[in-house]
């Protein structure tokens, strides 16, 4: 079984395959985010020095967010694309379970972090358990400062990483229990989503490409101001 | 039995997702539009960001109708019996037009066949000649949509000269505009159409601009002047607002696409573009063709709004003159119609 997988939610392109015998191939470039132009001549690529052929391939895995929405754009629909023209299943993953899982040796808590522009980060809390990771929160959004309280009044050390935490650094790292991730961990990668749809596929667990959705976290501009234009006095704030 | 060769064509420059399977002769296969009006009804006008969304959940749908409608198979590990995929690279809303660029080339990859990106005002072009294929050169072009208006001289495919185009608005937003401010919804052509047909034409002088300058539009200043008349005459009928409003648009479009068929010894006069589907537009546009003894051409309604037969009929075009594009191939929002001269 091998599986291509598609990484586009930071300003990283990637690609991979990868099966039973780990990461066959895998590409990325971190430069000028160009994921529209980069991306299936990536595929293509890997494909080629793997000496892979498309139909060979049996499922596609794809980073479904939360991140850059272009971005995601481009490998979610790249991604659905293959999986329907070789009719082939998808496994969606999410970046931030993505960027936790290179780091999943440390005894801290981890707290992957993605820039999400706009002075607001995306993240998630993880915790090592034998076999893997243990999410601790939802995938949140919210500000730095915020986060960074958080961090402040939780009773464990932790460890932030991403483009977020690097970005917030300063804000996030006040605390001296709370250690900054260098920038080789800073992006999700191809493997690491191979790597962990892996034991997914053999499980069978699969969507099919109608079925998969992006994990946005945020609305669009224009719902949040129409909404903020029509609330009812006294309605919860979305 | 032998089939002609096929190609696959993907359009989501804007609001609609579509998918088409389009025959060498440009014969349509298929043609499968997914209209996100009413995902943008509410906030008067197309949100990118929700186009962008709501294209990433409907190409798959799409894609797989237009395929199945077209008799398409592609079994798994198995190839279908297409000649490229096809996707409008611009002009359009960048993060829409990601979409099907991506999807385009996603499968032309792994099918091992070309991928052709196309420009969506070329599209508009060659739609008239899905439903009309011996037009005859030169044509003159009025393609007229909610992001364009241009007024073109065609001498053949892909040679087109600008004659003229919109200095401000494009005439089919002067309509979601106008639309709008009378609190008749969106999207606006098809509201002021239907209620301008209750209205008196001849009731408000509305400004012709530019109406003998060259061969350029104007449309904001019209906007102002429906907005001001109401204001002064709060009682008048809306729809004779319409109809007033609806008449001076189509009465600049129509004079300066006449004018411009004169001077190019057009053969034809074609309409295009959303615009196109306008009652009175479509209407004094054959007028015209009668009075002057031009072959016109007004295509369907489904040919004028957008769609993805154009684009795979316009990718038969570029196929046959340029050959496939690369897979590195970028979206374009500011894509430019190639013109010569
Ligand atoms: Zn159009």
């Amino acid at each position: 079984m091998i599986i291509l997988g598609i990484e586009t939610s930071t300003m990283r392109v990637g690609a991979a395959l990868g099966g039973y015998e780990g990461v066959l191939a895998e590409f990325h470039t971190t430069r000028g985010r160009r994921h529209a132009e980069t991306l299936t001549p990536a595929i293509e690529f890997i494909c080629a020095q793997a000496r892979v052929a498309m139909t060979e391939i049996s499922a596609v895995a794809v980073d479904v967010g939360p991140g850059l929405f272009t971005g995601l754009r481009v490998g979610v629909s790249t991604a659905k694309a293959i999986a329907q023209a070789l009719r082939v299943p998808m496994i969606g993953l999410s970046s931030l379970d993505l960027l936790a899982f290179p780091v999943r040796y440390s005894d801290r808590v981890v707290v992957p972090v993605i820039d999400a522009r706009r002075s607001e980060v995306y993240y998630a809390k993880y915790r090592q358990v034998p076999g893997g990771l243990q999410r601790l929160s939802d995938y949140r959004l919210a500000s730095p400062r915020e986060l960074a309280s958080e961090l402040m009044a939780a009773s464990e050390e932790s460890l932030v990483i991403g483009d977020g935490a690097l970005r917030y650094g300063e804000v996030l790292t006040t605390d001296v229990r709370v250690e900054l991730g260098t920038v080789g961990t800073a992006y999700p990668t191809a493997g690491a989503l191979v790597e962990l749809a892996h034991p997914r596929a053999v499980r069978e667990e699969f969507v099919q490409p109608s079925e998969l959705e992006v994990l946005y976290l945020r609305r669009s501009d224009a719902e949040i101001n129409w909404e903020a234009r029509h609330q009812r006095p006294g309605a919860e704030a979305g | 039995m032998t089939r002609l060769r096929a190609v696959l064509a993907v359009e989501t420059s804007c609001d609609e997702t579509a998918a088409a399977v389009v025959d060498e002769e440009h014969r349509v296969r298929s043609s499968v539009v997914s209209s996100q009006v009413d995902l943008h009804a509410r906030f008067g006008g197309v949100v990118p960001e929700l186009a962008g969304r709501a294209h990433v959940e409907l190409i798959t749908p799409v894609v797989a109708e237009a395929l199945l409608e077209a008799g398409v198979e592609y079994p798994e590990g198995g190839r279908p019996d297409l000649a490229a995929v096809a996707a409008t690279v611009g002009p359009g809303l960048i993060g829409s037009l990601l979409v099907g660029v991506s999807a385009a080339k996603a499968m032309a990859l792994v099918w091992g066949i070309p991928f052709v990106g196309v420009n969506h005002l070329e599209g508009h072009l060659a739609a008239a000649f899905i439903e009309e294929p011996d037009l005859e050169f030169p044509l003159v072009v009025l393609l007229v949509s909610g992001g364009h208006t241009l007024l073109i001289s065609m001498e053949g495919p892909g040679r087109y000269r600008l004659l003229g185009q919109t200095i401000d608005d494009a005439a089919g937003e002067a309509f979601d505009k106008v639309a709008r401010f009378l609190g008749l919804g969106y999207p606006g052509g098809p509201v002021i159409d239907r209620i301008a047909m209750d209205g008196d034409p001849k009731s408000i002088e509305f400004p012709r601009a530019m109406l003998e300058a060259g061969y350029d539009f104007s449309f904001s200043g019209i906007k102002t002047s429906v907005i001001s008349y109401v204001r002064k005459n709060p009682d008048v009928p809306v729809a004779d607002v319409a109809a007033s409003f609806q008449e001076a648009v189509v009465d600049v479009l129509v004079t300066k696409a006449r004018r411009a068929a004169a001077d190019v010894g057009a053969r034809g006069l074609v309409l295009a573009g959303g615009v196109a589907a306008n009652s009175l537009l479509r209407e004094r546009a054959l007028d015209v063709c009668i009075a002057e003894g031009l072959r016109a051409f007004v295509p369907s309604r489904p040919m004028c709004t957008d769609n993805a037969a154009m684009i795979g009929a316009a990718a038969w075009w570029r196929l046959n003159a340029d050959g496939p594009s690369p897979l590195d191939l970028a979206a374009d929002p500011n894509l430019h119609l190639p013109l010569i001269g």
